[in-house]
């Protein structure tokens, strides 16, 4: 704990920045239904209703609280995002180790299938299977899981292989541990540094990927609050010169922001690169 | 010299594979699903007949192999079938739609290289001083905007407060070119702002690189000026990244375009995707996937032939 605090007095005023925007937004995901008056989809007033002292940000274009929808935006969009980066990491890890580990014929089916499917943009890719499956959450989680887990595998099995060229992995696998145990044990505590670091990268393309879908009307679905969607539904007010519906698109900005101003400190600090 | 024509010839070898397999996932994805295609296109109200109907229509009563083939064979030929919204042939959506989309993504490439370059450059020259640290932090953020913020944010300066561009792009065959590049600016400036920015990273660490190099080091103690050295010297050698990354960055383009179309309404390949994934009108998409698939692939592998062949280690061996 004393080390972390050490670490944070000495970090940029952009790491600082990065981490105040996280845990403002994680802030409001878990306290939302508490900060507000209004509930997620209920319709409290007017359509488009100006700025004022009942509706802080107006209202949208169903007679929504904006203010409300933004903040339950927040549980909705990053909740889904983490879920789905969560389940990326889940796949890529198990499946990079795994082809570390085992190595032969085993990684180059893993590699190959993995280089084909890294081929196809991700969302062009993710349009397809859409059109196929029907929008839902869960098609949609696993969607963008599976299809950026192929980048969590590549620095995942780039990383092990690394790793299981050293004399206590060789010692493990002497001494009979299973596969899996080798994976956990071994592999997976000294990997650890780096996936961190691109954790927070892969949350940020994940977060930005849904949220291109949901502009799209292509991915989280109505009545649900959601950045991404808010924004199509209102965007007609910006030709009158309103700034209001942009904000959930500058609410998805200043996360990915802070999120990347994170793990480039974090990036600097684990590679003891001085930069220029 | 032998040599690069090998490793050229692998790359394309392999170009193709991937473009085959992408070709196959693309049509065969529909295998892959549980459940009955035409059911879920055509919802739980229709009959049995109907089904049947739609699946015999799809092609679905014959083997998968016998119908990829097919639709290969149609594509390779110009036919690409029949959209099933509103049953007009596929390439005749496409044509101009195409054509639109690739002027586009012209103009934002006409715009971002050069841009990208300079301000790269610049930053190498000035590497260090708050302009390059101003630059490294607009870097940053930019690569963390989506699309779309960056186009709602443009309309709302430059077209509705300043009233300079149109916030809607509808182009057409019959307008001028200038009139046609007029109403594409502010499509073209959004790709520009979402694509600058890791090029420009890129050229500039590329340039750094080199800096501490002996012969950099020879023509400063030469006394030459630093902006000589940097773009006489040092951009020679460090042009094989900086057109690899470019490249990438054009492929990029491509599909960074299908947001953008939406925003703008730009009638583009893109908001055709966008229309039938919507409309869940399967042939469409996956015609429309392929191209952009298509494009995307060769765009990497450009990039893959471009960065062996400017190689001067391959170039000039022992």
């Amino acid at each position: 704990m004393r080390e972390t605090l050490k670490h944070l007095r000495k970090s940029p005023w952009s790491a600082r920045f990065g981490l105040l925007v996280v845990g403002f937004y994680v802030f409001v995901a878990i306290f939302g239904p508490l900060l507000t008056p209004y509930g997620e989809s209920e319709i409290v007033g007017f359509e488009y209703e100006p700025w004022g002292a009942e509706f802080l940000l107006g209202t949208d274009n169903l007679g929504r609280d904006m203010l409300t929808r933004l903040i339950y935006g927040a549980r909705n969009t990053i909740g889904i995002a983490f879920l789905t980066t969560l389940l990326a990491f889940l796949i890529g890890c198990v499946a990079g180790f795994l082809a570390a580990v085992v190595g032969g014929w085993t990684e180059q089916g893993i590699s190959r299938v993995n280089d084909i499917l890294m081929a196809i943009p991700q969302l062009i890719f993710a349009l397809l299977i859409l059109t196929i499956a029907g929008t839902s959450i869960p098609v949609l989680v696993v969607v963008i899981a599976v299809l950026d887990s192929t980048r969590v595998y590549r620095l995942a099995r780039a990383v092990a292989m690394n790793i299981v060229v050293m004399d206590y992995v060789e010692v493990a696998r002497l001494r009979g541990e299973g596969l899996w145990w080798i994976m956990r044990s071994e592999v997976l505590p000294n990997a650890l540094p780096p996936l961190v670091a691109e954790f927070g990268l892969r949350f940020c393309f994940v977060f930005l990927l849904l949220s291109a879908l949901s502009f799209l009307g292509l991915g989280i679905q109505p009545p649900t609050a959601d950045w991404g969607s808010m924004v199509r539904d209102n965007a007609t007010l910006i030709t009158f010169g309103d700034f209001t519906p942009i904000l959930p698109a500058a609410s998805i900005a200043l996360l990915t922001i802070g999120v990347n101003f994170i793990v480039d400190w974090l990036l600097h600090k684990s590679s003891g690169l001085k930069d220029g | 010299m032998i040599q690069i024509v090998i490793m050229v010839a692998q790359r394309f070898a392999l170009g193709l594979l991937t473009l085959f397999a992408v070709s196959l996932i693309i049509f065969l994805g529909v295998e892959l699903l549980p459940g009955d295609i035409a059911q879920a296109l055509l919802g739980q109200g229709a009959t049995e007949e109907t089904v049947a109907a739609f699946r015999r229509e799809l092609g679905l009563n014959l083997p998968p192999h016998e119908r990829y083939i097919d639709w290969l064979g149609g594509i390779l030929q110009g036919d690409l079938g029949k959209s099933l919204a509103n049953k007009r042939e596929i390439a005749e959506l496409i044509g101009v739609r195409l054509e639109n989309t690739l002027f586009l993504a012209f103009i934002a490439a006409i715009i971002s290289i050069p841009l990208a370059l300079g301000l790269g450059i610049l930053a190498a020259l000035y590497r260090n001083t708050l302009y390059d640290r101003a630059v490294n932090v607009f870097t940053l953020s930019s690569i963390s905007f989506p699309e779309f913020f960056v186009a709602y944010i443009l309309i709302l300066v430059m077209a509705v407060h300043l009233g300079w561009f149109p916030s809607i792009s509808n182009i057409g065959q019959e307008l001028g070119l200038w009139e046609r590049v007029y109403r594409t600016v502010l499509p073209a400036l959004t790709l520009t702002l979402v694509v600058v920015a890791h090029m420009m990273r890129m050229t500039r660490a590329a340039i750094i690189n080199l800096l501490a190099s002996p012969y950099i080091e020879m023509a400063t103690l030469k006394g030459l000026s630093r902006g000589r050295i940097i773009v006489k010297h040092a951009l020679p050698n460090a042009l094989a990244p900086i057109i690899n990354v470019v490249v990438i960055n054009l492929a990029y383009l491509v599909v960074g375009v299908v947001i953008v179309e939406v925003v703008f309404v730009y009638p583009g390949l893109g908001q055709l995707l966008i229309d039938a994934v919507r409309a869940r009108d399967l042939p469409v998409v996956q015609a429309t996937g392929l191209l952009f698939a298509a494009a995307y692939i060769l765009l990497n592998l450009t990039a893959d032939v471009l960065s062996i062949m400017t190689n001067p280690r391959l170039l000039h061996p022992r």
